[in-house]
């Protein structure tokens, strides 16, 4: 359009300017796709490393770049994965022909210890959310309207603030190191952006939608449970998205309140901060350790990225 | 079973008591009987030796399961209330829950850091402001509070330069979509993932052996020393920095990149009718024009920087001078254990973003929405 625009302006300074700046134009979006490929390539070199890195042989890792890696295409394997996932020990011949037995870095494990801190922490807080979201938009009660003041003011607050107090409240009633322990805690700290985000959905459902069922005699429980929740899945969907990527790349919080169950149950960041811990130079081990802590989300970016995008702009203020 | 229904007048008074004490009975069983099984999956979990994949479904089912059954047990109780006390007990069910949790979860802990902070490491003595003066006197902690600024600065300022940058490009080519999704594909990647990630692209070894991290495979070929990049004061800060802009420069990005379409094309047009050149349609019209969602942008990758704690806690555990605030916070709590100092240091954060939490208020106070 821009273009057209400006060509019919120059029209009258004859061909050979319109050609001229038409091949301005097109030199200058040449030299810009450039540009853009140069910091696309530049963006991308170092999760292609680690993913290539993973899938080499622990030999050659150590012996040469992974972009080398073209000249072996042979020697690709498996193997680091095998190691790392399981929690058994796990043995190898090495270069100079000995026999060498590591224990396995249970990344399975991990794997699932993530799925199940995560999966709760992602629908308690919707569903708790969505229930408050429908009382402060729909019902009346005395102090609705600094109740919900006070949760747009807690909407930024460090969660740093909540540790060392909810840690030592944990400590004394026995939910430290226990899953339901972190679920409520990231439902805590979920629940001051998650009840903002559904009011203003729920809160814009016309009222002859909502009217028509107390007609019918719907109770409240009723018309939330069966109209409004159904109506609100977009604006659910894009908070879970956020709070999946949220909780699954959570470092802090499963270093506070899950240390106290020992190994058994870490999850899969403080599983691969250890890692980064023992096995300091075993890249092959680390880059596919790291490789299957991504696994999850890129998945999920790739099968679902318009929602993605979406759940993380809705939710990029959190505290 | 009678042919008809039962109905109270054809009870006697005894029978109607029976009944009330049944109906009673059977109201109590089902909420005790709710509790007691979620309490017995608690401590199926906590003590459990069951396959990890069980437990895993278990506590799944167990977690979100009761959340939802309470919810229906508390509706189930009040729906057995005179109507007069249903309806006003319900808006309770609805909101009380949500309420109580961000009570105890987020109120309540800022007075009590607040609280604790004026105490010692035990949390036993009154020790006035001392915690205080440590935090602003103690030269770890400077370091961390110049880090901090630094990652607040650049951080910020870096992010949303190359994601406003990378927006504007991208809008001009044809492969818009594909360059988008690389630029983001970061934001779905953990801290310590990003972690592992980047320690590989600064991986060190001596001169004479293979490099094999990237950057230090680029400096030799130039006939350079290797770096070891990571404890290279004062840079090593900028190249923790350098992980953030790769991971939140997508973020920035994509949300610029809706505004910059937003910008109406026939403004654009004039311009280049009148013989602006591009440079000066971005300065003088593009970037006035999104400057609202510029600020959103920084303001939520500002909160970002001030509580980052993966980054320096997986590449450099704050060693080399890379101490930042929430590092430090944690060290306190978990490594010297000294719950003054820790809360001190939250309250230092918090007093920080107050001022968002103020313009939020009054965001919110202009939209008429109750």
């Amino acid at each position: 359009m821009a273009d057209a625009a400006a060509v019919t302006l120059h029209k009258a300074a004859g061909p050979s300017r319109k050609k001229s700046y038409a091949n301005a134009r097109k030199r200058q979006k040449i030299i810009i796709s450039i540009i853009l490929l140069v910091i696309c390539i530049i963006w991308t070199l170092p999760t292609l490393g680690v993913l290539i890195t993973s899938f080499r042989d622990r030999d050659e890792v150590s012996r040469s770049g992974w972009w080398t890696a073209g000249r072996e295409l042979s020697a690709l394997t498996f193997e680091n994965y095998k190691q790392v996932l399981g929690g058994k020990p796990f043995s190898y011949t090495n270069a100079s022909g000995d026999v060498v037995t590591e224990r396995g870095d249970n990344m399975m494990g991990a794997f699932l210890n993530s799925l199940t801190v995560t999966v709760p922490s992602v629908i308690i807080p919707i569903l708790i959310a969505a229930f408050a979201a429908y009382g402060f938009a729909w019902l009346d009660f005395p102090g609705r309207k600094v109740l919900f003041v006070a949760i747009v003011a807690i909407l930024v607050v460090p969660l740093q603030i909540a540790l060392i107090p909810i840690l030592r409240d944990y400590q004394r009633i026995g939910l430290n190191g226990t899953f339901l322990g972190i679920w409520m805690a990231h439902t805590g700290f979920g629940l001051p952006l998650a009840t903002y985000l559904l009011f203003n959905y729920i809160s814009t459902i016309p009222r002859s939608t909502l009217e028509s069922a107390f007609i019918d005699g719907a109770s409240h429980f009723t018309t939330f449970v069966r109209l409004v929740l159904p109506l609100s899945v977009p604006a659910l969907a894009s908070f879970a998205i956020f709070q999946f990527i949220w909780v699954w790349n959570d470092l802090l919080v499963a270093l506070v309140f899950m240390s106290g169950s020992g190994e058994k149950y870490q999850v899969m960041t403080q599983r691969l901060l250890n890692m980064i811990g023992t096995r300091g130079q075993d890249w092959h081990l680390l880059t596919a350790g790291a490789f299957i802590s991504l696994i999850l989300p890129l998945i999920t970016f790739f099968s679902l990225q318009r929602y993605f995008v979406r759940g993380l702009m809705a939710g990029s203020v959190k505290g | 079973m009678p042919e008809k229904p039962l109905t109270k007048d054809q009870l006697s008074p005894g029978q109607q008591a029976m009944m009330g004490i049944l109906r009673a009975a059977v109201a109590l069983f089902i909420p005790l009987a709710t509790f007691a099984g979620l309490y017995g999956g608690f401590i199926f979990l906590r003590d459990s030796g069951a396959p990890q994949l069980i437990i895993t479904a278990v506590a799944i089912v167990w977690g979100v399961g009761g959340v939802a059954a309470l919810y229906l047990v508390v509706n189930y109780l009040i729906q057995k209330l005179p109507s007069a006390w249903e309806k006003r007990i319900t808006p309770f069910l609805f909101v009380g829950p949500a309420i109580a949790i961000l009570t105890w979860y987020l109120f309540l802990p800022t007075f009590r850091s607040l609280y604790l902070s004026f105490f010692d490491k035990f949390s036993r003595a009154f020790v006035g402001l001392e915690n205080y003066a440590y935090v602003f006197t103690d030269r770890t902690m400077l370091t961390a509070f110049v880090n901090n600024v630094y990652w607040l600065v650049f951080g910020t300022g870096f992010c949303v330069v190359f994601g406003l940058l990378i927006a504007l490009l991208a809008d001009r080519v044809s492969f818009e979509k594909t360059a988008k999704s690389l630029i983001f594909l970061p934001m779905a990647i953990s801290f310590v993932g990003a972690g592992v990630i980047w320690k590989f692209m600064y991986a060190f070894r001596p001169e004479g052996t293979a490099q094999i991290g990237l950057l230090n495979a680029v400096v030799t070929m130039f006939g350079s020393d290797p770096v070891n990049w990571l404890t290279l004061r004062p840079w090593n800060t900028f190249f923790l920095i350098a992980i953030l802009v790769w991971l939140q420069t997508g973020f920035a990005m994509v949300i610029l990149s809706a505004a910059i379409k937003q910008v109406p094309s026939t403004l654009l047009e004039a311009a280049r009718i009148d013989g602006a050149k591009e440079l000066r349609i971005v300065f003088q019209i593009i970037i006035p024009y999104i400057k609202s969602t510029i600020v959103t942008v920084s303001t939520t990758i500002l909160l970002l920087t001030l509580k980052v704690f993966d980054i320096v806690f997986a590449m450099t555990n704050g060693l080399f001078g890379t101490e930042v605030l929430a590092s430090q916070q944690y060290k306190q709590m978990f490594k010297f254990l000294h719950y003054g100092r820790g809360s001190a240091i939250s309250i230092v954060i918090l007093i920080a973003v107050t001022p968002v939490i103020w313009y939020n208020l009054r965001q919110f106070g202009k939209r008429e929405v109750f």
